[in-house]
């Protein structure tokens, strides 16, 4: 799927594209599995994760009620310690701050580490346009810019991708030998990153925390390449979203558990950088370090009660990876950046729900993302609450000859009035007389059991109802 | 001590399409020496129109089930589900009313599915049933997360005489139906179910059981489409077989 523009009303397409892409599928299927037993292995080797999901969903509950507060005590830090703070409400904000500060910098080529606020605002496309190369350093960032494709999976952006898919890849766009052994893949990509760090003069970032109380900025990861882009350059730009704030130093300690738990299953990630200012005299570092503070919706979501709790989000995946939807359809079907069931909130909160009025509805509500959550969202409830703004903001009913709404209410009609709802029942059973054979239908032409016929067959009803059956019992 | 009397909650699939269902439960009930009452002013529970985004239509059903069930005992439901919308997502469906919200929250303390109700309520695990088949057990969602009930329907099982009761891969795992999801999303809700199935042939099991109509409609569906040899079971109808 292309890395621009919104295609969140082609989740059935590209969902059945992926399910019928067997390596597509087995990627998918492969990778959510084994990132799924690695959490559940190292969480189980945890006895006290849960109380730490209580303390995570306290102190996120905590800052987002108070994020005012928190936000102008970040920012205060962040300038005491020699940095400098911009507030961007929209993406072409943020976008219009970098390229501004890339262009001081007088840099032609900038270093960035996987942010995926950075996908939220297409910001590659702003530095192109702008004729500023940008270089995506971690691995599975880098592959997919060379495919010209959004992440697949908040954490593994490449997770859809097969060693033979990033072999072809490299023999494409970096004239690499071929090969499928994974070491010698990374170290393909390692020596075409390498002189860039060094050329960049500019590195951006995201943020996994900001910690008001000290102004810092915190990055987990297992490459390295995070601390690379936010050292070697000499100007370093962090985009943070501001529900990434933290509220103290201390806080972090059940952050970090949580958090490499969840994702991968790792006590830790091989590297946890926590970044305080630019660089002080007889230090590494950069000269500038700027902290773009991004709205881009967020406050919409905060204003709303029944779906601030999204922005207590982590970002660690473990929803997408426990999530039987995401494993069959995969990540571009949501149709932007964010996927899985987080992604199935934040897209329409983000990008306003008429452009993604099928994502609520796009989960069988089993809970799984619930259960891992390492803040404990209660995602179910929210896509439950979507799905009645997606229906309230309707503009005329999807799919079907009977508009939904009107057949809803001619349902909850029925259910009101038992004597209804069994006249009802009797037209069925008389219906269905025609073409039911053995307890079953094989079609039902109608919207939208037509659906469920195409691949399964229908139960008809019972000869006599339970209640005819109960003046026997 | 009085009888404990029970309403039966029978739930329109049932109540449509699985009579012999709800039969099970009025066996298994008066077995243990329980006064069921059946009230026929009953339809839906309201779970539908809330699932898929209707919730002034699924509150007008909803508040007929607060008003028919106020005077009764207990109320118990074979569906997980259902069961579900009552005892969780009803207080969001009143959460405006104080007074509704009051009748709600009444009404959840004496609402219970099934297989809850034997074992934690009347505290009986043993029915006394025979079914010398082996069974491999589907946990619905809403069964499992929004009620929390995993053990209960186990512990019924394994005191089955002859039961050979064995899990499955992944047996957390959703099935796929997920009410109008499995209409709206059938090239995702297909391949789920397909997936369920499977895990359950490999088992060696004669038989699918599970506490929801909606997920064994599903996969029944499925399976006789496939023509595949698995046969599909509410957890009521094993627990009456003598």
């Amino acid at each position: 799927m292309s890395d621009a523009g919104i295609h969140s009303d082609e989740i059935h397409q590209i969902g059945a594209e992926t399910i019928a892409n067997p390596r597509l599928e087995e990627a998918y299927r492969s990778s959510t599995l084994r990132l799924f037993t690695h959490r559940l292995s190292s969480v189980s080797a945890f006895p006290g994760f849960e109380r730490l999901r209580e303390a995570g969903r306290e102190a996120k509950r905590h800052v987002i009620e108070n994020l005012d507060y928190y936000l102008g005590q970040f920012a205060d830090n962040v300038e005491g310690n020699g940095g400098k703070v911009h507030w961007a409400a929209t993406g072409d904000e943020v976008c219009k701050i970098v390229v501004d500060i890339v262009r001081k910098a007088a840099a032609k080529e900038v270093v960035k580490a996987k942010t995926m606020v950075g996908e939220e605002v297409e910001l590659n496309h702003a530095l192109e346009a702008a004729q500023i190369r940008p270089i995506e350093t971690d691995l599975g960032e880098f592959i997919i810019q060379l495919a010209g494709e959004r992440p697949a999976h908040i954490v593994g952006p490449a997770i859809h991708k097969t060693r033979d898919d990033v072999s072809d890849l490299f023999v494409k766009h970096i004239k690499a030998e071929r090969t499928n052994v994974p070491e010698e893949l990374t170290a393909i990509a390692r020596r075409a990153l390498r002189e860039m760090f060094q050329k960049a003069g500019v590195g951006i970032s995201g943020a996994n925390f900001a910690v008001a109380e000290t102004g810092t900025v915190v990055t987990v990861e297992n490459e390295g390449n995070i601390r690379m882009c936010t050292t070697f350059p000499r100007v370093h730009i962090a985009l943070v979203g501001i529900e990434k704030l933290i509220p103290r130093l201390a806080d972090l300690g059940v952050f970090m558990r949580l958090l490499g738990r969840s994702g991968t299953g790792q006590k830790l990630t091989t590297y946890t950088s926590l970044l305080t200012g630019p660089r002080r005299a007889g230090e590494d570092g950069p000269e500038e370090m700027h902290v773009v503070m991004v709205d881009n919706g967020r406050t919409k979501s905060l204003a709303d009660p029944k779906m601030r709790e999204m922005l207590y989000c982590i970002r660690c995946g473990a929803c997408l990876n426990t999530c039987p939807v995401y494993r069959k359809i995969g990540g571009h079907a949501y149709g932007w950046v964010y996927s899985g069931p987080i992604g199935a909130l934040v897209t329409p909160e983000f990008i306003g729900i008429g452009q993604a009025r099928e994502l609520p509805f796009a989960s069988s509500l089993c809970g799984a993302c619930r259960e891992v959550c390492p803040v404990k969202i209660n995602i179910p409830d929210m896509l439950l609450h979507l799905r009645s703004e997606a229906q309230a903001d309707a503009p005329r009913p999807s799919g079907g000859p009977i508009p939904e709404r009107a057949a809803f209410k001619l349902w909850a009609w029925a259910m009101r009035h038992p004597f209804v709802y069994r006249l009802g029942a009797r037209l069925a059973r008389w219906g269905q007389s025609a073409i039911a054979q053995k307890g079953w239908i094989r079609r039902i032409p109608s919207y939208p059991i037509s659906n469920w016929t195409k691949e399964r067959d229908f139960p008809a009803l019972a000869s006599q109802s339970f209640r005819e059956r109960w003046k026997r019992l | 001590m009085a009888k404990p009397r029970v309403a039966l909650f029978i739930t329109c699939l049932a109540d449509q399409f699985f009579p012999q269902v709800g039969e099970s439960v009025v066996k298994i009930l008066r077995r243990l020496d329980v006064d069921v009452v059946f009230n026929p002013e009953q339809t839906c529970c309201g779970q539908p129109a809330f699932n898929t985004g209707f919730r002034d239509e699924a509150r007008s059903v909803a508040r007929r089930v607060l008003d028919l069930f106020d005077d009764v005992e207990y109320v118990v439901a074979p569906s997980g589900s259902c069961s579900a919308m009552v005892r969780v997502f009803y207080s969001e469906l009143f959460e405006d009313d104080p007074e509704l919200l009051r009748k709600c929250h009444e009404l959840q303390k004496r609402f219970f599915e099934f297989s809850e109700f034997l074992v934690k309520g009347l505290k009986v695990e043993d029915l006394g049933a025979r079914f010398p088949h082996r069974v491999t057990y589907h946990d619905s969602c809403h069964l499992l997360r929004e009620l929390g009930v995993d053990d209960a329907p186990r512990k019924l099982l394994r005191k089955v005489q002859g039961i050979d009761l064995v899990e499955m891969q992944d047996y957390r795992l959703c099935c796929g139906f997920g009410g109008t999801f499995s209409v709206k999303f059938p090239e995702v809700s297909v391949p789920m179910g397909q997936d369920k199935i499977r895990a359950a042939t490999e088992t060696g099991a004669e038989y699918l059981v599970a506490a929801d109509g909606g997920c064994l409609m599903h996969l029944a569906g499925l399976i006789h489409r496939q023509g595949t040899a698995l046969k599909t079971m509410h957890l009521a109808e094993i627990l009456a077989q003598r």
